[in-house]
């Protein structure tokens, strides 16, 4: 193909331009020394300072570690467990759990949002009128926030361990069976081995999902837990503050480490799968 | 590995399907299909179908903002994608990851930007300002009303970019460009050399070559492009909310009032959420008649 013109170089920088500017001013803006959101008054980490002097913030950011530690520590477990038992079903029942796991991807959020919450408002609902009189009082909070997340994260970890499972020799595990190792031992030491980067990279998927989330949990957390995209929601709808520019930044940092550690890992796999289908075509050089 | 003893592994997640994916929609249906008489008992019936026609402007603003968003998006997104498969191979890695970056970013975030930017004495305001624009426009509107006798404001100190329906379609193709860059650009990547180099050898000239063999090959990822696109764009009220100044309100913030606002009314709020379910359903399905699942690629 022919080599881009002037014209189409300038417009590629536009619109480069256009995706970057204005979350460069605003991350230039989380370091400047005054209030106002147009002028310069020099640079200074006030507004980081404050951020973590804010209760209401720090309680934010512990509950979204939390759920999302401990969603995607979940997900990956049930996720590669699901996908192992995906990976061995008959055609016409996998076609049917996979498409069952991929309406959360595909539906809008607002609707996973929508839907879980009146799922979770009719059970407790039901729990409380059984239980009421043991003095049980359950409500929109961390465990529905928690089980929504879950719930979202699951298929990215599926997504990303079937793959894997696919390359995977389908006579090793019987041929461990066969040399006398049982079926957790087999799996410990002859599948997970071959499934771990997709594992890991799962993991890492969902739990960027979660820090990331914010319809499905602003739906489901009701008003008993807060996570820090609920508070950047919150703060916006008052009023603009460096003080948002500064966890902006913050936010933004720790997502795109994730992502890029999540690529960096992708692109080296690929290197080595490549290296070794070279290595194997010069030991074997017939096609 | 085919062992049916290994299928149980993943009994626990079609439970968690069963309960968590799959019942949450019936519960839908279930709300969208009754009202609650004053008694507190239900009643099957369509009127929540019916009392969604008063909100027919509603429904019209969201698909005309989301449909505009969605041409705006193609218009700048197919010409970037396509120059950017053509650039070398090595930048071609770089870019891929320049598009994806701010797929990546907190989509509250990227609109937070635009909130900051577009303010009453915000940066771009500011900009304006300090470059003598405003004074220009006070100028030509005074020239202007004593020329024609008009009575056009001459103290234009800043402009009111939010609040208005072009600050919503600019939120929406900020947030959802990168979504119709990237399939567009990985189909369009992916096309054999060898396919244009027959073209050409068969007397086909450039345009004819992207007419006839490099657009008709690009549909697949225009079209996952458009879903990516259409449906957070038609199915936000993050965007109406912070840019439109509650005055413009989409399906979104609809659906999001009958839930969590004044309008409480968790039936209707149903009613409208399974009817724009039901056109995602439909926009998929035609997704999957013309390309093959590129976006779920897109996703991860």
């Amino acid at each position: 193909m022919k080599r881009n013109g002037i014209f189409s170089k300038l417009f590629l920088v536009l619109v480069f331009a256009f995706l970057y500017a204005p979350i460069l001013v605003l991350i230039a803006f989380s370091f400047n020394a005054s209030q106002s959101s147009s002028v310069w008054g020099g640079f200074s980490l006030q507004w980081y300072v404050e951020l973590f002097q804010d209760s209401y913030v720090l309680e934010a950011l512990q509950t979204t570690l939390l759920v999302s530690l401990l969603s995607a520590a979940i997900a990956t477990a049930a996720g590669t467990a699901a996908a192992i038992g995906f990976a061995n079903m008959k055609r016409r029942a996998r076609t049917v759990c996979m498409t069952v796991n991929n309406i959360p991807l595909t539906n809008a959020d607002i609707i996973t949002g929508v839907s879980m919450m009146l799922l979770f408002v009719l059970a407790l609902g039901a729990l409380n009128g059984l239980f009421g009189g043991l003095g049980l009082r359950l409500r929109l909070g961390f465990g529905t926030l928690l089980i929504a997340h879950i719930t979202f994260n699951i298929p990215y970890v599926i997504l990303s361990v079937m793959p894997k499972l696919r390359q995977l020799d389908p006579n090793i595990f019987e041929a461990a069976q066969d040399l006398g190792a049982t079926g957790w031992y087999a799996f410990r030491k002859v599948i997970l081995p071959e499934i771990l980067p997709g594992v890991l990279n799962g993991a890492l998927i969902a739990f960027t999902m979660s820090i990331d989330d914010f319809v499905i949990s602003y739906f489901t957390a009701g008003s008993g837990a807060n996570t820090l995209s609920m508070v950047v929601y919150s703060m916006v709808r008052r009023r603009i503050s460096p003080e948002i520019n500064a966890l902006s930044t913050l936010m933004f940092v720790v997502v795109i480490a994730l992502m890029v550690v999540i690529n960096v890992r992708q692109s080296r796999q690929d290197r080595r799968i490549q290296a070794a289908i070279r290595a194997e075509r010069r030991a074997d050089p017939r096609p | 590995m085919k062992s049916r003893r290994l299928v149980w592994l993943s009994a626990p997640y079609v439970l968690w399907m069963a309960l968590f994916v799959v019942a949450p929609l019936i519960v839908v249906a279930a709300y969208a299909f009754t009202v609650e008489l004053a008694d507190g008992s239900w009643q099957v019936t369509l009127q929540n179908f019916a009392g969604m026609a008063g909100y027919a402007g509603v429904f019209a603003r969201s698909f005309l903002l989301a449909a505009i968003a969605t041409v705006i998006c193609i218009l700048i997104g197919y010409p970037a994608a396509y120059l950017l498969a053509r650039t070398p191979p090595g930048f071609r890695r770089i870019a891929n990851m320049l598009i994806m970056l701010p797929m990546w970013m907190n989509f509250l975030l990227r609109t937070y930007s635009w909130m900051f930017l577009l303010e009453r004495n915000g940066f771009i305001n500011n900009i304006l300002g300090s470059l003598g624009f405003f004074n220009l426009v006070n100028a030509l509107n005074g020239a202007l009303n004593g020329a024609f006798s008009l009575a056009l404001p001459t103290d234009v100190a800043y402009f009111e970019f939010l609040g208005s329906q072009g600050a919503v379609v600019l939120g929406m193709v900020y947030n959802f460009l990168p979504f119709m860059i990237l399939p567009i650009f990985s189909v369009i990547e992916k096309i054999d050399p060898r396919v244009i180099e027959a073209a050409q050898d068969l007397g086909a000239n450039s345009r004819q070559v992207f007419r006839k063999v490099i657009f008709p090959l690009s549909l697949p990822g225009v079209l996952s492009g458009v879903t990516m696109v259409f449906i957070p764009s038609v199915s936000t009220f993050v965007i109406s909310r912070l840019l439109g100044g509650g005055t413009n309100i989409l399906l979104g913030d609809l659906i999001e009032m009958q839930f969590l606002g004044n309008a409480y009314n968790p039936h209707l709020g149903s009613a409208i959420s399974l009817v724009m379910m039901v056109i995602v359903l439909v926009c998929m399905g035609i997704m999957n008649r013309f390309g093959e699942g590129e976006g779920e690629a897109v996703l991860l």
